[in-house]
């Protein structure tokens, strides 16, 4: 099976990675986007949900810092 | 009493890591794989990029066989030092409270700051007086110290911040200034700041040399 792992910056912690592309955007001319934030996406090749979750909580994401959800893609 | 400086695919900083702890005492490189410490007193994560920063700073070395090694060690009272990327690890490794996010600016930083003592009772900080400010160079783009609300009120109450940078100085944006935290026990320390950098006069400040003395009395006093 496939997943992807989708992680992103906790609410609240200032991601400036996310600000950056924000604030490029009046330039591209493009007013009704907002709130970006920036994260990862790791795809995978998997057979046991458990042990995703245990990777993901062990290596993929810093659960202090993160925020993840996995996509199952079947 | 002898340092062991560990190396990862991607360190950068070890040979001035070592270089420093062989001004105070003997020294050697610990390679990532190994899975024996051979027998050193104290033990340095250095600066760089381990494994290219994949994934997230320090994330992956955490796993490395020697990493395994310094769990145990640092478990048995051993003193354990990570700079920059080896402060990035040793939180990874939940050897520290808290991570490092990227700078508030997004930017590199390459310059020199000053940091307060703000502990002197910890492994490292023994031959410095609480307040005393060293002029020790930064240089990182993801040295922004963080925790959340219940893990900073219990950084702060159980006092184990021991570097803040200078007032007005706080190059990053680390939450309450934080330069440097310890675990409860005061053996294990991590810093942003590169204090294996500032151990002659020749390149500014020699004021790095403490930390490295300071295990040195550490250990001459157990």
């Amino acid at each position: 099976m496939i997943a992807r792992v989708l992680i992103k910056p906790k609410d609240g912690i200032l991601d400036p990675q996310g600000k950056a592309v924000e604030r490029a955007l009046p330039t591209l001319g493009v007013e009704r986007v907002s709130d970006v934030r920036v994260g990862r996406m790791v795809e995978l090749r998997y057979e046991d949900r458990e042990e995703l979750e245990g990777l993901c909580e062990k290596l993929l994401v810093n659960p202090l810092i993160e925020d993840y959800e996995i996509e199952e893609l079947g | 009493m002898r340092f062991g400086v560990l190396r990862f695919p991607g360190s950068c900083d070890e040979v001035d890591a070592l270089t420093a702890c062989e001004r105070v005492a003997d020294a050697r490189i610990i390679w990532h794989g190994d899975t024996d410490l051979a027998g050193v007193d104290a033990v340095v994560v250095p600066g760089g990029f381990s494994y290219g920063d994949y994934l997230r700073v320090g994330s992956i070395a955490r796993f490395a066989p020697a990493m395994e090694r310094v769990l145990e060690f640092a478990a048995a009272g051993g003193p354990v030092l990570g700079i920059c990327n080896g402060f990035q690890v040793l939180c990874e490794a939940g050897l520290l409270p808290g991570a490092l996010l990227p700078n508030v600016g997004l930017r590199f930083l390459c310059r020199q700051v000053g940091i307060e003592v703000a502990d002197a009772e910890t492994e490292w900080t023994r031959a410095c007086d609480r307040g005393d400010v060293l002029s020790i160079p930064v240089k990182h783009t993801t040295g922004r110290w963080f925790a959340p609300p219940d893990l900073l009120d219990a950084v702060e109450s159980n006092g184990q911040v021991v570097f803040r940078y200078a007032e007005g100085e706080n190059p990053n944006g680390s939450l309450n200034d934080v330069a440097g935290v310890r675990n409860e026990r005061g053996n294990v320390v991590g810093l942003m700041p590169h204090p294996e950098h500032a151990v002659d006069p020749l390149t500014g400040s020699a004021d790095g040399l403490r930390l490295f003395e300071s295990a040195v009395r550490s250990l001459a006093i157990a």
